[in-house]
C-alpha cells in the first residue's frame, strides 16, 4: 500500500512519527511552532507536542544552533531549522567547530545526536542570499553527515534516519521540490544513510546526482533513449556517507560518468567524486569524468539570468553526448 | 568582607586546597611546558582561583558547566582526576581525551563538565542548550556558564541570554573579567564602567564582585544558582579577577601596565584566605602547609604519571570522528 503525498508533508511525517516514538526529538527555529514553519513543515505540532518539544527561536541562528549541540550532549535529539541554507553564514561554528568536532575532541566521551535541517536551491527568483546550494561546504567538515533526498519516500525515510542517527547531520531538502506529490509506502519507512538508489537503470553511461537534479537527470535519459542511448541515474541521497559501492558497481557497468549538481562548479562536491573515481576506477573509465554544475556566479535574480545558473535538461542531454563522444 | 566563621572548618579547607590544587596544577602545566614536555600552548588562570573555586563550588556534583580555554583549576574544582587531566595536557591516551583534544578542549562529561572550548563564545549558547535541556527534561540541574569579559563581545552572549532570559533558563554566567582580551583592555572596547550592567537590558539580576575573597564569591553566586534551580531564570554575575600570566604561557604581556601586576598580587586570593584561615584561628599554619605538601605530592604524581603514559598509537586518530559507521565516514 502507498498514498500521494507531497514532499513537504512526507517531511512533516517523518519528523511526527519521531516525535511521537522520542520523547527526546524536539525542534527549535525560527518560525516553527506557531506558524509551522515558513514552508509548512511543522503545522499542528504545537497543539500535539507542546511549547517544549517545538520551540520559536527568536532571529538567532548562531544561539539556537549552538544551543542545540548543548541540548544534544545532554541526552536530547533536537531538529534545529534554519529557514534557507544560505543562512548557515552566521551559524557555522556552532555546526563545524562543536558539532562536527565535541566527539571526537572528548576521545569519545559524548556523541552529538542534532539534525540540522534546511532548505536549499535556486528557481524562486530568490538571488544571491536565498538561493545557495551549500552541501559541498558540509561536506568538507569531518564529523558531519550530509543528507540530500530527492522524492518522498526517501525524504520520509532519510528524516527518521537522520534523527535516529548518533552523529550530527546536515539535512538540505530543494525548497522546488516541497510541493512535489509522489507516492510513499504505508507504515514504518526508513531509508539507512549513506545507500544510494539507481532511479533508472542503463548501460551507456551513469549520471551520478542528487536532489532535485535527480529528475533533470531523469528528464534527460528519456530524452536520450530516444537517441538510443541508455543513461544510468544513481540519486547518492547521502552524501557523507557515500555508497561507494554502488559508484563503483555502476561505473564497472558503464565506463562512462556525469556528475550532475546544482551547487557550484568548483570545489563541488562532483569535484570529489570525479578525482575519487578517477584515482580509483580509472581503469574502468572509457572517457574522463564529466562535471555538469551550477556556474560559478552568485544567484542572480532575474528569470532570465538565474535560469542560466543551475543546469537543465537541454545542457545535460548535450553533456551526456560530449561525454560519448556522438 | 564575608563572615568565614560560619562555615564549618572542612568546607573552608576544602576551598583553600582546591584552590591551591588550581594553581599548583598550573604551575606545574607550565613548567613542563617550558621544559619543552608538552605541544601546542597552555592558557593559565593563575590568579583566578577565587572566582573558578568560589564559583563551582556553589554547583551540586550533578550540575553542569562549560569552562574556558583558561579551564584547567575549573575543571579540576568540578571534581576531574589530575591525573587524567594531566596526562591529557601531555597528549598522551590515558588523558581524559585520550590526546584527541588537549588543554583547550578538556571534557569530564562524568563530572558535569560539558568542555573547555577553543572558539571564544561557543560555549555561551552550548551551556544554554544545556539548560533548555533541564527545563525540558524537568530535572532539577543548574547548568553555569564560565567565560571571559572578552567574550562578552561576541554575539552569542547577547543571543543566547536572551534566550535564557526569555525562557527563564537554570543558568548562572560568570564572567571571569580579568581585564584583558589577550592583549586589548576591555575598557578600551567597552563603553560601559561594568560588563553585568548589560543584565538590565536582559531584564535579569546582575552584579559585579572582586574575585580575590572565595568566600564573597561562593556566596554571591550560590544566590544565583538558586534562583536558577528554582525556576527564576538567569543571572550575570562578573567577578573582577587578575591573569597573573600573559594570554598564553610564554606571553609576556608586555602590552600591561606594570601597576596591574602590583594589584593582582595585593590581591592573591589564595594568599588572602591563607592568612585569614590563620588570622580568625580557623587552621593553623601548619595545617595549611599540610594541605600544599599534599597537592604539591599530588602533581608530582600527576607529572609522573602523565610522563610514563603512552602516546596514542597512531590508528587511533581515525576513531570517534562519527559515533556510526565511522569507517566509510572516514574513508571518503
Amino acid at each position: 500500500m502507498s498514498k500521494l503525498i507531497s514532499i513537504s508533508k512526507a517531511i512533516r511525517e517523518g519528523l511526527y512519527e519521531e516525535m511521537k516514538r522520542d520523547k527526546n526529538v524536539v525542534i527549535l527555529g525560527e518560525d516553527m511552532a506557531d506558524m509551522g514553519s515558513v514552508f509548512g513543515i511543522t503545522t499542528g505540532f504545537l497543539e500535539e507536542f507542546g511549547p517544549l518539544r517545538i520551540m520559536d527561536t527568536p532571529i538567532s541562528e548562531s544561539g539556537f544552533t549552538g544551543m542545540a549541540v548543548g541540548m544534544a550532549l545532554r541526552g536530547l535529539r533536537p531538529v534545529t531549522e534554519w529557514m534557507y541554507n544560505d543562512f548557515i553564514g552566521v551559524c557555522m561554528d556552532p555546526v563545524m567547530n562543536q558539532a562536527a568536532k565535541v566527539r571526537y575532541m572528548t576521545g569519545g566521551q559524548v556523541k552529538c545526536p542534532v539534525v540540522f535541517r534546511a532548505p536549499l536551491g535556486a528557481g524562486r527568483r530568490n538571488a544571491g542570499q536565498h538561493s545557495q546550494c551549500l552541501e559541498a561546504l558540509f561536506t568538507h567538515i569531518p564529523g558531519l553527515k550530509v543528507v540530500c533526498p530527492s522524492t518522498a519516500a526517501d525524504a520520509k525515510g532519510l528524516i527518521k534516519a537522520a534523527i535516529r542517527d548518533d552523529d550530527p547531520v546536515v539535512f538540505l531538502e530543494h525548497k522546488l521540490l516541497y510541493a512535489k506529490k509522489e507516492e510513499i509506502p504505508d507504515g514504518e519507512h526508513i531509508v539507512e544513510l549513506g545507500k544510494a538508489d539507481i532511479k533508472r537503470e542503463g548501460k551507456d553511461m551513469t549520471i551520478i546526482t542528487w536532489s532535485r537534479q535527480v529528475y533533470f537527470a531523469l528528464e534527460a535519459a528519456e530524452k536520450l533513449s530516444g537517441e538510443g542511448i541508455n543513461v544510468e541515474v544513481l540519486d547518492l541521497r547521502s552524501l557523507v556517507p557515500l555508497d561507494w559501492e554502488a559508484v563503483k558497481t555502476s561505473v564497472a557497468k558503464t565506463h562512462y560518468v556525469m556528475t550532475l549538481e546544482e551547487g557550484v562548479r568548483r570545489g563541488g562536491v562532483g569535484a570529489e567524486l570525479s578525482a575519487e573515481i578517477t584515482e580509483e576506477l580509472f581503469d574502468e573509465l572509457d572517457a574522463p569524468v564529466l562535471r555538469v554544475a551550477g556556474k560559478n556566479i552568485v544567484p542572480p535574480f532575474s528569470p532570465p539570468l538565474e535560469d542560466v545558473m543551475f543546469p537543465h535538461v537541454d545542457d545535460i542531454v548535450k553533456a551526456a553526448k560530449q561525454l560519448l563522444n556522438v | 568582607m564575608s563572615d568565614i566563621s560560619k562555615y564549618p572548618k572542612e568546607m573552608l579547607l576544602g576551598f583553600y586546597e582546591k584552590m591551591v590544587r588550581a594553581r599548583k596544577f598550573e604551575e606545574t602545566a607550565a613548567d613542563c611546558f617550558t621544559k619543552g614536555m608538552l605541544a601546542g600552548n597552555i592558557h593559565l588562570g593563575i590568579g583566578q582561583e577565587g572566582c573558578m573555586v568560589g564559583a563551582i563550588s556553589s554547583l551540586k556534583e550533578t550540575d553542569f558547566v562549560t569552562t574556558t580555554h583558561r579551564g584547567h583549576g575549573q575543571g579540576l574544582c568540578k571534581g576531574s582526576n589530575t591525573n587524567k587531566f594531566m596526562a591529557e595536557l601531555f597528549g598522551k591516551k590515558t588523558g581524559y581525551c585520550k590526546g584527541k583534544g588537549g588543554s583547550m578542549h578538556i571534557v569530564d562529561f562524568e563530572r558535569g563538565n560539558l568542555g573547555a572550548n577553543g572558539i571564544i563564545g561557543a560555549s555561551i549558547p552550548i551551556a544554554t542548550g544545556s539548560a533548555l535541556a533541564s527545563k525540558i527534561n524537568g530535572d532539577n540541574h543548574v547548568t553555569m556558564c564560565i567565560f571571559g569579559d572578552a567574550t562578552s563581545n561576541q554575539g552569542t552572549f547577547h543571543e543566547a541570554i536572551n534566550m535564557a532570559a526569555a525562557w527563564k533558563l537554570p543558568i548562572v554566567y560568570v564572567i571571569e573579567n580579568n581585564g584583558y582580551g589577550v592583549s586589548v583592555p576591555i575598557h578600551k572596547v567597552t563603553n560601559t564602567e561594568t560588563l553585568s550592567v548589560r543584565a538590565k537590558g536582559y531584564n535579569i539580576p546582575g552584579a559585579t564582585i572582586d574575585g580575590e575573597d572565595v568566600i564573597n564569591v561562593y556566596e554571591t553566586i550560590s544566590k544565583a544558582v538558586e534562583r536558577a534551580r528554582k525556576g527564576e531564570g538567569p543571572s550575570l554575575i562578573e567577578v573582577i579577577v587578575y591573569r597573573w600570566q600573559g594570554h598564553y604561557c610564554g606571553d609576556p604581556a608586555s602590552y600591561r601596565p606594570k601597576e596591574y601586576m602590583e594589584e593582582a598580587h595585593k590581591k592573591d586570593p589564595i594568599k588572602l584566605f591563607n592568612e585569614r584561615l590563620i588570622s580568625e584561628k580557623i587552621a593553623t599554619k601548619k595545617e595549611l602547609d599540610d594541605i600544599e605538601k599534599k597537592i604539591v605530592d599530588e602533581m608530582a604524581t600527576a607529572v609522573d604519571f602523565a610522563v610514563k603514559s603512552e602516546y596514542p598509537d597512531p590508528s587511533e586518530a581515525f576513531t570517534d570522528v562519527y559515533a556510526v559507521d565511522n569507517g566509510r565516514c572516514v574513508e571518503r
